[in-house]
């Protein structure tokens, strides 16, 4: 218990600057709502990292904070945060001020304020979702960072964007409203056990039959699998990235896409384990199909942000497949995968961004010989790109491989397709590298500007974790650890021993009690 | 003398009327009666700041009067329920019933504001200058041309919210029929008065009459049959009948029938909604907002205590109906609302999906001891469903009234476009009450929605939520296809534009902004008063 609600304050700050930002009186063109919105964001950022300062690596949820919001539905407004929440908060604070500084001048033809207002709204209900412990509270804010999102899209962006933002909001409004049919079973079945409570900790051993957990389990899982996405629930998203602003993907799927895994593991996972290992067959398909599907669309995309966004299809099906894989690589390559799956493709969005700022098009087709002109533009892009095709030494690599180990161990079948999602991977990257960044001069000639110190700054800070975590991803393991190990004695499986002759082989029976 | 006749005569004694608990009703009536009064009396130019103060001032005093009446109501039954039977047994004052006459009263304000509202036309009220004068002839402009008002509206209006308040709270099925016809008649000629669009309006008016007559003879036939089959009025006493399973079962499921169809009518529900389109169309928007938030809360009272305490152990039997009933009504309501181009065609295709939702609720009755203790029970539930479903619709209305053009109100989409760029607070308000009615969470709708839901499939009624749900999710495309119209679509041709209202139709809004807000993020005390209201006595 800690006297001071750090993670109230976390989540109070960037949802106030967000009124403050919207309510500012501004002359027209004045830069000061983007200024107070960035201050705003590092402002978050620091309070995050004073709260990682204080995390304790212990496992267990901690800077928890309770107290009773709806008496008559037994829901607590609670906040907490454990290994893998913490992560995902880190990237969070960390993404915002990158996007805002990148997107500084994409909503000028709109309305920056609104824009600056929306994302720091967006930031405030997603930490809350990473940090609720009440099940309630989190349907609540998950719902609720819909509405950002939607004016986000709808708002700034490319001719046809008010569809693809209601394209957005019925999707996941639709997998909303199907995990509210679960939360509130999950209500009627905590009220025969007898006092109806939303905790966590209350739910987490709450006893229910089969068949109860097991519907409840689908609604949860649909609404996450929408939100990942996975196929076959993920028709939204490139539409979503095609007219979106940059900026807005980045926080749409590094961020908010999370939440979907996220959820996976702390509710499907932590709520109904029994179920979660019922559905794995279907899961770990489904997983598959997302990987080698995703990748090859992602091919024969010729809208370099559709294409970006594709990947990111191919990449939340190897992060459910390391989930669902039920081991300690598994989920700790997915947990890692999700951190660095939102510094690399954070990072593509952006130069991608600013590369079709540059050229008016977003067409690879139309686009040529850029790295003559722009060679620190390419040079970021290649990197990020090999980030995300999983070359060693970059930091996709390492929860890539964890990945694939627990896929392997998994079925050797599993692993197997989902290894080609690698070789795919860099079909994808590498020819639409070739295609927009190498060859002669550029379709119409004109020299395309190499990127500004604001561009720059914006983005080399995610190049640097790419690669630090690339060589070191000890930080993020010895974080996410212990939950996973939590999570995993939680649902009961435990790792295969090693083959050892003649050693006792007891610890498997041990674990499925 | 005759004998008999002498001890008739004697026996004869006062009815007892229990003053300290029914005064707010009667408040409302008295206040009424000396608006007509006031109409009889007054030369024409004063009257309408009389209506006015007359009205909200007797409003304002009932509500006052129903917290002190509610405040005061004994404890029954170790705190199932509050109340007492008054009027020698035909008028019930319990727990549900002064949260009801408080939120019509409320509603009623909020209405009353509305129907006073005159900047809007320049200096007129929304109603018609001269009903009787028939549209498009010399009388109608002279009338226009004076500047005319009907200051009726207020006193009518009066009697309508005093039969709202007595249809909820009736004890015996004669005294619910008669506050049904209290409670209509008002409102089929409000229906017709108003200034713009006047023929629209008097079909509106009339289609209303005729139905509603028509439905009322179901609900008399059902009380025809009823009385046939437990020999009483009295609810409790058909409770008893149903209880002991005396006579002709036909008797019973055919009244039950007839009398669910009346009552059904009222809230909307399918397959007897056909009125509720052309209805809030062709009303005074005032009079619609007014009508959307009140009938429904005083019908779903009505509904609730004749189903639970009349009807109360036999619910085996006419839940089925309710499940067929609530997912049809939803169906109807949700798919029809998305090919609606007309905003306030779709605001009453989805206040039918709402009494769907309402219904939901309603089959979702358990008996006390298959709760768990602090369990959400299916009266709390439709009471607090109710709360937010008259806030945010009395709100929408509102401001559909101030979105205008050269021929008054404009409520086609095309008009619409881009309404929420040029007036970013209009267009948020209204995109705010759009999200509650569509139960995004941090609004009041989320939480009634999570409520009903509850509470049916608590009671095992999972087929019916599993409809709800996916209706949900249709009913959310059009409402958040408003708000795309609203925000993201550039109008062509005329386009409608804000009108600045005064403080009248302002401060309702404020108040279904905040209440909106309010019951969305700290539910917790009206829930409270919802569940401390208790049970229905019977």
């Amino acid at each position: 218990m800690n006297e001071f609600p750090w993670l109230t304050v976390l989540v109070a700050v960037p949802l106030v600057g967000a009124l403050l930002v919207a309510f500012l009186p501004k002359a027209p063109g004045s830069a000061l709502p983007k200024l107070v919105g960035l201050g705003v964001s590092v402002l978050t950022l620091a309070l995050g990292l004073a709260i990682a300062a204080q995390y304790d690596n212990g496992g267990g949820m901690q800077l928890t904070e309770s107290h009773e919001w709806i008496h008559a539905f037994g829901v607590h407004y609670a906040l907490g945060v454990d290994g893998l929440g913490l992560l995902l908060i880190l990237l969070t604070v960390l993404l915002v001020p990158i996007v805002l500084l990148g997107s500084w001048h994409d909503a000028d033809d709109a309305n920056p304020a609104a824009f600056f207002a929306w994302a720091l709204a967006l930031e405030g209900l997603s930490l809350a979702v990473f940090a609720a412990t009440d099940v309630f509270l989190f349907y609540v804010v998950f719902e609720a960072t819909l509405i950002p999102a939607y004016f986000l899209i709808g708002g700034f962006g490319r001719e046809g964007r008010a569809f693809a933002a209601l394209k957005f909001l019925m999707y996941q409004l639709g997998g909303g409203l199907v995990m509210l049919a679960s939360v509130i079973g999950l209500y009627v079945v905590s009220a025969q056990a007898g006092r109806p409570s939303y905790l966590l900790s209350d739910l987490a051993n709450l006893d229910m039959s089969t068949n109860a957990e097991r519907w409840l389990f689908v609604g949860f899982f649909i609404a996450f699998a929408v939100k990942a996405p996975l196929f076959p629930v993920h028709t939204w998203l490139a539409d979503t990235t095609e007219k979106a602003t940059p900026g807005t993907s980045v926080l749409l799927v590094c961020v908010l896409d999370k939440i979907g895994t996220f959820g996976m593991l702390r509710f499907c996972l932590g709520l109904f384990p029994e179920a979660s290992q019922w559905a794995t067959p279907v899961v770990i398909v489904l997983a598959l199909i997302s990987i080698v599907y995703g990748a090859f669309i992602a091919i024969g995309q010729d809208d370099l942000l559709r294409l970006i966004g594709l990947t990111s299809l191919s990449h939340f099906g190897f992060i459910t497949l390391g989930i669902f894989a039920f081991s300690s690589q598994g989920a700790s390559g997915s947990i890692l995968y999700m951190v660095n799956h939102g510094i690399g493709t954070a990072a593509l969005f952006l130069l991608a961004g600013f590369l079709i700022k540059r050229r008016g098009t977003s067409l690879i087709s139309e686009m040529r010989g850029v790295e003559r002109t722009a060679p620190v533009l390419a040079g970021l892009f290649l990197v990020a790109g090999l980030a995300t095709l999983g070359l060693p030494g970059l930091s996709q690599f390492v929860s890539e491989i964890l990945v694939l180990i627990a896929a392997f161990d998994h079925a050797w079948w599993a692993g197997a397709i989902a290894v080609s999602g690698i070789v795919l991977a860099a079909v994808y990257v590498l020819w639409a590298y070739q295609r927009v960044f190498t060859g002669p001069d550029t379709p119409d000639g004109l020299p395309v500007r190499d990127l500004d110190r604001r561009e720059t700054g914006a983005v080399a800070p995610l190049i640097v974790a790419l690669v630090v975590f690339g060589f070191f991803p000890m930080p993020l393991l010895n974080v996410s650890n212990p939950a996973v190990y939590d999570l995993l004695q939680h649902v009961g499986v435990s790792d295969d021993p090693p083959v050892v002759p003649a050693a006792g082989t007891d610890s498997h029976e041990e674990g499925q009690q | 003398m005759n004998p008999l006749f002498a001890d008739a005569v004697t026996a004869f004694s006062k009815p007892h009327i229990e003053y300290a608990q029914l005064w707010p009703l009667i408040l409302v009536f008295g206040v009424a009666c000396l608006g007509v009064l006031v109409e009889a009396f007054l030369p024409r130019e004063r009257r309408y700041l009389v209506q006015v103060v007359l009205t909200v001032a007797g409003l304002v005093g009932a509500l006052v009067g129903v917290g002190f009446v509610a405040h005061g109501l004994d404890s029954l039954g170790g705190g199932a329920a509050r109340g007492l039977i008054a009027a020698e047994g035909t008028i019930v004052v319990d727990g549900p019933t002064v949260f009801l006459w408080g939120l019509i009263l409320l509603f009623a304000i909020g209405g009353a504001l509305l129907f006073a509202e005159r900047r809007l036309e320049g200096g007129v009220s929304a109603f018609a200058g001269q009903a009787a004068a028939l549209p498009g002839t010399e009388a109608e402009r002279q009338a226009s041309t004076h500047g005319l008002d009907h200051t009726e509206v207020f006193p009518l209006m009066l009697f309508a919210v005093g039969g709202m308040m007595l249809f909820p709270a009736a004890n015996d099925l004669l005294t619910m029929f008669v506050a049904l016809e209290v409670l209509s008649l008002p409102l089929y000629l409000l229906c017709g008065l108003a200034r713009r669009r006047r023929l629209l309006s008097q079909e509106a008016a009339l289609k209303y009459f005729m139905l509603g007559a028509f439905s009322s003879g179901f609900f008399l036939y059902g009380v025809a049959l009823i009385y046939g089959f437990a020999g009483s009025m009295q609810l409790s006493e058909i409770n008893e009948a149903v209880r002991n399973d005396v006579a002709n079962q036909a008797l019973l499921l055919i009244g039950m029938g007839m009398l669910a169809v009346g009552l059904l009518f009222k809230v909307g529900a399918a397959p007897f909604q056909s009125w509720v389109p052309d209805v809030y169309q062709g009303a005074p928007t005032a009079v619609t907002a007014f009508m959307a938030a009140g009938t429904k809360i005083a019908a779903f009272g009505a509904l609730l205590r004749l189903f639970y305490v009349a009807f109360g152990s036999d619910r085996w039997t006419w839940q089925p109906m309710f499940w067929v009933i609530a997912v049809l009504t939803m169906a109807v309501g949700s798919v029809l609302a998305v090919v609606q181009t007309d905003v306030k065609r779709m605001l009453a295709y989805s206040s039918i999906a709402h009494t769907g939702f309402l219904l939901t609720g309603v089959l979702g009755v358990q008996s006390a001891s298959e709760l768990s203790d602090g369990q959400v029970t299916s009266l709390q539930a439709v009471l607090f469903y109710l709360a937010t479903y008259g806030f945010a619709m009395i709100g929408a209305f509102a401001v559909v009234t101030l979105v205008r053009d050269a021929g008054g109100e404009s409520t086609q989409f095309a008009r619409w476009a881009g309404l929420g760029r040029r007036s970013p607070m209009l267009g948020g308000l209204f995109a705010f009450f759009l999200l509650s009615m569509a139960g995004i969470p941090l609004t009041a709708g989320f939480i009634g929605k999570w409520a009903v839901f509850t509470v049916a499939l608590s009671a095992g009624a999972w087929p019916v939520v599993i409809a709800a749900v996916l209706f949900s999710i249709v009913s959310v495309f059009f409402y958040v296809r408003v708000i795309v119209l609203m925000f993201f679509v550039d109008g062509e041709g005329e386009l409608a534009s804000v009108t600045r209202p005064s403080l009248l139709t302002s401060g309702t809004i404020a108040v279904g902004v905040a209440a909106t807000l309010l019951l969305g993020v700290v539910p917790g005390p009206v829930l409270t008063l919802a569940a401390h209201a208790g049970e229905f006595i019977r």
